[in-house]
């Protein structure tokens, strides 16, 4: 990789720490994430990358460190300083977060054109037409058959609802996509398609994402780097590739030879 | 006079003018005074008991019971009309409990207690209406947490409500909200103009009267002081309009009012009259005739 060299960090993290009363969620963690790069963030349930990903996507104020974001202006923004009008503006416009569960990411009571509209409407467009247009495109990008524009996501499948959930979060054209499980409680072949999917869509659109899994399989296909981790901290960082194929520490070797072996 | 008429007569000469005691009113002057310094904004106040059940008023009953005196003279109208069960039982309360002039007239009152309609005649600088509100929260029906709703017009987040527009169109080919219509107030606060028909939303607008909404059962006041801006919200390519009605009133042939259906006989026989009942005999009485008064 060699964007480092030329392109400064889109998002600074620098010995990050959060607890709960006196449990530790995750410590001491530091990584830049670069335009355009994938980070996997690897780990069993309570390593503590969904509090890493919860802090560096402001929806949980970390304890101690810093984050950095670089707005679209230019200037690194510490996000703690962020007043809660900016933060969630910059939460519906440039960022997106993809749930494991879609019904905590979607409005299942209206219809899958809305569902991917409402950004759009949030940040000012009053034309109906075009709202509906776009929406529409946003639902061919992500192979949902237009015939469905207008129903709820309660009759879609699962891997459907995903799907609406990854369109309903691009349509403003966000440059970093914070991913919870993406494929999680799917079906093995459904998650292959959302995995093919997902990787056009961040590939065509330079997108920028921090994707928390348990999944190597999913680090293996979507990111350029990972971090490993264990209660609390990281463990391991490296190039994806580098780490799966030749893993440094104990714990990652664990991980990797636990899936050879299935 | 009864033996229990006596009773009640006395049971109510206990009670303060108007049937709150006056800590009470000044508590709810001041959440009206908080509504008219920050138009469509909701207020929470601290609603109290009324003789009366949620869900007839009481909202609306508190917020006149602070504002009313001996010299005003009051109107009570529901669905437009002054003689319904819900309008007559309020009209009653207020004799009771202040002795003051009531009318069915809407220019001659000076307060005027509405549920579902702004009444035809226009309204005049000093006039105020009173809404009964059973429902104050327009985001409500997309977002269900208070504390969330709260954040959305404290931040002016008002997308949402133009999902519930979208949706509208996507199903019917057309806004099809025809009550409740949601108004933005003076160019800030997204507001629930109560079940009033959206007939009547451009009567909010810039209206020399003071409009005083109140929630009993969700305890909350919200005002459109006079001469506020009042838009009603929608789309580029799907305008605002207002209901239109083929033929004009029955009775009295006005045809630029808000009318209702009504049953003239047991084989299917009906006609459509003015739902401002007021308004509707006022004509009459001017000579205006209806195609079923010919
Ligand atoms: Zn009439």
């Amino acid at each position: 990789m060699t964007m480092q060299d030329n392109d400064p960090p889109l998002m600074r993290v620098s010995k990050l720490s959060h607890m709960y009363g006196d449990r530790i969620g995750c410590r001491d963690v530091s990584f830049d994430l670069y335009p355009g790069e994938v980070l996997a963030v690897v780990g069993e349930s309570g390593s503590g990358k969904t509090t890493l990903l919860n802090c560096v996507s402001a929806r949980l104020q970390s304890s101690a460190g810093t984050i950095s974001y670089r707005m679209r202006d230019g200037r690194m923004q510490d996000l703690n300083a962020l007043s809660e009008a900016e933060r969630r503006f910059l939460m519906r416009t440039d960022w997106g977060f993809v749930h494991q569960n879609p019904a905590d990411g979607l409005r299942m009571n209206v219809s899958a054109g809305a569902n991917v509209g409402e950004r759009l409407m949030a940040v000012g467009q009053r034309h109906y037409g075009r709202i509906r247009e776009t929406a529409d495109d946003w639902l061919g990008r992500v192979e949902i058959g237009h015939d469905r524009i207008d129903d709820r996501p309660g009759t879609f499948s699962g891997g459907m609802r995903q799907r609406l959930q990854i369109a309903r979060n691009l349509v403003t054209g966000p440059r970093l996509v914070f991913m919870d499980e993406p494929t999680g409680g799917l079906d093995v072949s459904v998650q292959a398609r959302l995995l093919d999917l997902l990787r056009g869509l961040v590939d065509d659109l330079g997108l920028s994402a921090i994707v928390v899994t348990h999944d190597l399989a999913v680090a293996r296909l979507l990111s350029q780097r990972m971090m490993v981790m264990k209660d609390g901290q990281v463990i391991e960082t490296g190039l994806t590739d580098r780490v799966l194929d030749d893993p440094q520490a104990p714990y990652t070797q664990l991980l990797v030879s636990s899936i050879l072996q299935v | 006079m009864t033996h229990l008429d006596a009773g009640r007569e006395e049971v109510i000469a206990t009670y303060n003018f108007a049937y709150l005691d006056e800590q009470t009113k000044r508590m709810i002057r001041r959440a009206i005074l908080k509504g008219i310094a920050v138009p469509g904004y909701q207020v929470p106040f601290a609603s109290r008991e009324m003789p009366m059940p949620y869900g007839w008023g009481t909202g609306g009953v508190q917020v006149t019971a602070a504002i009313i005196g001996p010299d005003d003279r009051l109107k009570v109208i529901d669905q437009g009309a002054d003689d319904t069960t819900n309008a007559i039982s309020i009209r009653k309360f207020f004799e009771r409990t202040t002795g003051v002039e009531t009318t069915t007239v809407t220019a001659q009152a000076s307060i005027i207690q509405t549920r579902h309609r702004i009444p035809e005649t226009p309204l005049a600088p000093g006039q105020v209406l009173v809404f009964q509100v059973p429902i104050p929260e327009p985001l409500r029906f997309l977002e269900p947490r208070e504390t969330e709703t709260r954040t959305m017009h404290a931040l002016e987040e008002y997308g949402v409500m133009h999902v519930k527009l979208y949706e509208d169109i996507a199903r019917h080919g057309h806004i099809a909200t025809t009550y409740a219509y949601p108004v933005k107030v003076e160019g800030r606060y997204v507001t629930d103009p109560s079940p009033t028909p959206k007939f009547d939303n451009p009567k909010m607008h810039r209206n020399p009267a003071l409009q005083l909404f109140g929630a009993g059962r969700e305890m909350r006041i919200y005002a459109i002081p006079p001469w506020t801006e009042v838009v009603s919200l929608d789309f580029e390519d799907h305008p605002f309009e207002v209901q239109a009605f083929e033929r004009p009133c029955a009775l009295c042939g006005a045809a630029d009012v808000f009318l209702d259906e009504v049953i003239t006989d047991d084989r299917g026989g009906r006609m459509f009259v003015c739902s401002d009942t007021d308004h509707c005999n006022t004509r009459q009485d001017q000579g205006h005739v209806g195609e079923q008064q010919g």
